[in-house]
C-alpha cells in the first residue's frame, strides 16, 4: 500500500497536503482500495466555512456512498472539478490527479497534530 | 461482506464493476446457497399449486419451469419463484432465502392431503453462472451432460450425488442456476472458476437485474402491491379455472384501473447514483413516493432506478426529479428494460 512520507494523515483515511496556508485534501490509497470504482463525488461549495469533522463532500462507490470530512478548521478554496468528468482519478491516482478539495486553514500549524506516514501505515497495518 | 436474510455474504470479491462487466460479456459465478429449495410431491400437485401460485402450471411440460407469484388475498406479493415440473406430480420451487419459512408455512397451511411437501434448503448448495460463455463453462465440466433449454431444468446423478441445472438466472444474460449437495457446494464453485466463471457478489447480482428491469422482492414487490402494479401482469393467469389464493382481488384491480406503477427511471444527465429510498419529487415540487431500486448502471454509466408513480405521472417521456442529500436530479420515465443485449 502506498502511503507517501510528504503528506498527513486523518483515521478517517484522508490525506493533508500543506501549501503556505492552503492544504488540498483527498483520500488514501487505501481508502481508495476499500471503496474500489468510484462512480461519483460531491464537491464542496467554495467559500463554505467548516470546522475539523464537518462532513462537506461524498465520495460514491457502485455500493454505497462515503461522506468526506474537513480534516481541518477553515474555508474551502476550490474542489477538484476534474473529479466531475472523471471520478475514477480518485482510484488511478489517489494522492495526485485523484485530490478532492483544497481548504484555506484556520491555523496552518494544525497539521502538525495530524498523523505522519508512520502512524498512518501502523493505523491501516500496512 | 454483509448480512443477508440470515447469511454473510460479500458485496463484491474483486469490484461490482469489474464482476458486472464480466457476465455481460464473459461469464460469472454467483454463490446462491441462501436460496430455498422446496419439493412437492404427489397426484395432483400440479392442480392444486395452481390454485395457490398466479401462473399457469398447467403450461409446463416435464422439465420446465416458469416464474410466478405467491400472493396473499388481496393480490399483494408474498414472494416470487420459480417452479418447475421435474416429472409428472413432482415440483421442485426455488423461493428467496428471506421468505423460506414464511413460504413454507404458507404453502403448508394450505396443503392438499395427499401431497408431501420438503424444506430441502439446507441440503442443497447453489450457485448461478450467468454470461454469454456460461454454456461453454458447463460443457467443459459435463462434456456429456446437455443444459436443457431456457426455463428448462435437469436433474441427475453424479458420482454419488444428485446435482440440478436450471437454465434461468437473474442477470438478462444466458446463464444457469446449479444445486449440489451443500457439502460439495465450495468443491464445485471452485470448478466453475477453474473453467472461467468470475466470482460475482451481491453487489453485482444488484446492478445486473436492475439493468433488465428483474424485480427484487421485499423491494420492487411487497404484499401491499400486486403484480399488475408492478407490470407483471404477463405471469398471473387470470384466466384460470378456479382462479388462486389473490386472483378476484388481481381481477378488481384491473376491472377499477390501476392507480400507480412500476417505473423505470432514468437519470437526464449526470448525477450521484440513485439507492433505494431516495424520495421522488414530481416537476412542481411534491413528494411522489421513493425509489424501490436504484444504481448507477455499470453497462451504460447512467443513474438507474425504478419506482411506483401514480399513474397520470408513469406515462414514458415524464419528467420527475431525485432527491440526494436535498439536491435534485432529473430523471425521465423510460421503456422497460434499461438493458438489451447489443
Amino acid at each position: 500500500m502506498n502511503v507517501p512520507s510528504n503528506i498527513r494523515y486523518t483515521s478517517d483515511h484522508e490525506w493533508v497536503l500543506l501549501e503556505g496556508d492552503t492544504a488540498k485534501v483527498g483520500i488514501t490509497d487505501h481508502a481508495q482500495e476499500e471503496l474500489t470504482d468510484v462512480v461519483f463525488v460531491e464537491l464542496p461549495d467554495e467559500g463554505r466555512i467548516c470546522d475539523a469533522g464537518d462532513p462537506i463532500a461524498v465520495v460514491e462507490s457502485v455500493k454505497a456512498a462515503s461522506d468526506i470530512y474537513a480534516p481541518l478548521a477553515g474555508e474551502i478554496v476550490a474542489g477538484n472539478t476534474d473529479l466531475e468528468g472523471d471520478p475514477a482519478l480518485i482510484n488511478t491516482d489517489p494522492y495526485g490527479a485523484g485530490w478532492i478539495f483544497s481548504i484555506r486553514l484556520k491555523d496552518p500549524s494544525s497539521v502538525e497534530g495530524l498523523m505522519d506516514a508512520d502512524a498512518y501505515s501502523a493505523l491501516i497495518g500496512n | 461482506m454483509v448480512a443477508f436474510a440470515g447469511w454473510n455474504m460479500p458485496v463484491q470479491y474483486t469490484s461490482i464493476i469489474g464482476e458486472h462487466t464480466a457476465v455481460r460479456e464473459d461469464v460469472g459465478i454467483f454463490d446462491i446457497s441462501h436460496m430455498g429449495q422446496f419439493f412437492l410431491e404427489g397426484e395432483g400437485a400440479e392442480t392444486w399449486l395452481n390454485t395457490i401460485l398466479a401462473n399457469d402450471v398447467n403450461k409446463l411440460g416435464i422439465g420446465e419451469g416458469q416464474y410466478t407469484f405467491m400472493l396473499n388475498e388481496n393480490g399483494g406479493v408474498i414472494d416470487d419463484l420459480i417452479i418447475y415440473r421435474q416429472a409428472e406430480g413432482k415440483i421442485f420451487l426455488v423461493v428467496n432465502a428471506s421468505m423460506i419459512d414464511v413460504d413454507y408455512a404458507w404453502l403448508s397451511q394450505h396443503l392438499a392431503e395427499g401431497l408431501a411437501l420438503t424444506n430441502e434448503s439446507n441440503a442443497w448448495a447453489g450457485m448461478a453462472v450467468q454470461g454469454p460463455n456460461s454454456s461453454a463453462a458447463f460443457a467443459k465440466l459435463f462434456p456429456d451432460q446437455e443444459l436443457p433449454a431456457r426455463n428448462g431444468m435437469a436433474m441427475w446423478p453424479y458420482e454419488g450425488e444428485t446435482l440440478c441445472v436450471c437454465r434461468t438466472g437473474y442477470t438478462g444474460e444466458d446463464g444457469f442456476e446449479f444445486f449440489s449437495s451443500a457439502d460439495n457446494g465450495s468443491a464445485w464453485f471452485q470448478r466453475f472458476i477453474d473453467v472461467g466463471a468470475k466470482p460475482c457478489g451481491l453487489g453485482a447480482r444488484d446492478s445486473l437485474r436492475l439493468e433488465v428491469c428483474y424485480p427484487l422482492n421485499g423491494s420492487d414487490l411487497s404484499p401491499t402491491r400486486t403484480p399488475l402494479q408492478a407490470g407483471l401482469g404477463f405471469f398471473c393467469a387470470l384466466d384460470k379455472e378456479g382462479g388462486f389464493i389473490g386472483s378476484d382481488a388481481l381481477i378488481t384491480q384491473k376491472e377499477e384501473g390501476l392507480k400507480e406503477r412500476l417505473v423505470a427511471l432514468k437519470y437526464t444527465g449526470r448525477g450521484a447514483p440513485p439507492r433505494a429510498h431516495y424520495e421522488v419529487y414530481s416537476k412542481d415540487g411534491n413528494l411522489l413516493s421513493e425509489l424501490t431500486s436504484g444504481v448507477l448502471s455499470p453497462s451504460m454509466r447512467e443513474g438507474i432506478a425504478m419506482a411506483y408513480l401514480p399513474v397520470s405521472l408513469a406515462k414514458l417521456g415524464t419528467l420527475v426529479d431525485v432527491d440526494v442529500r436535498g439536491r435534485r436530479f432529473e430523471a425521465k420515465v423510460v421503456k422497460k428494460p434499461f438493458y438489451k443485449k447489443p
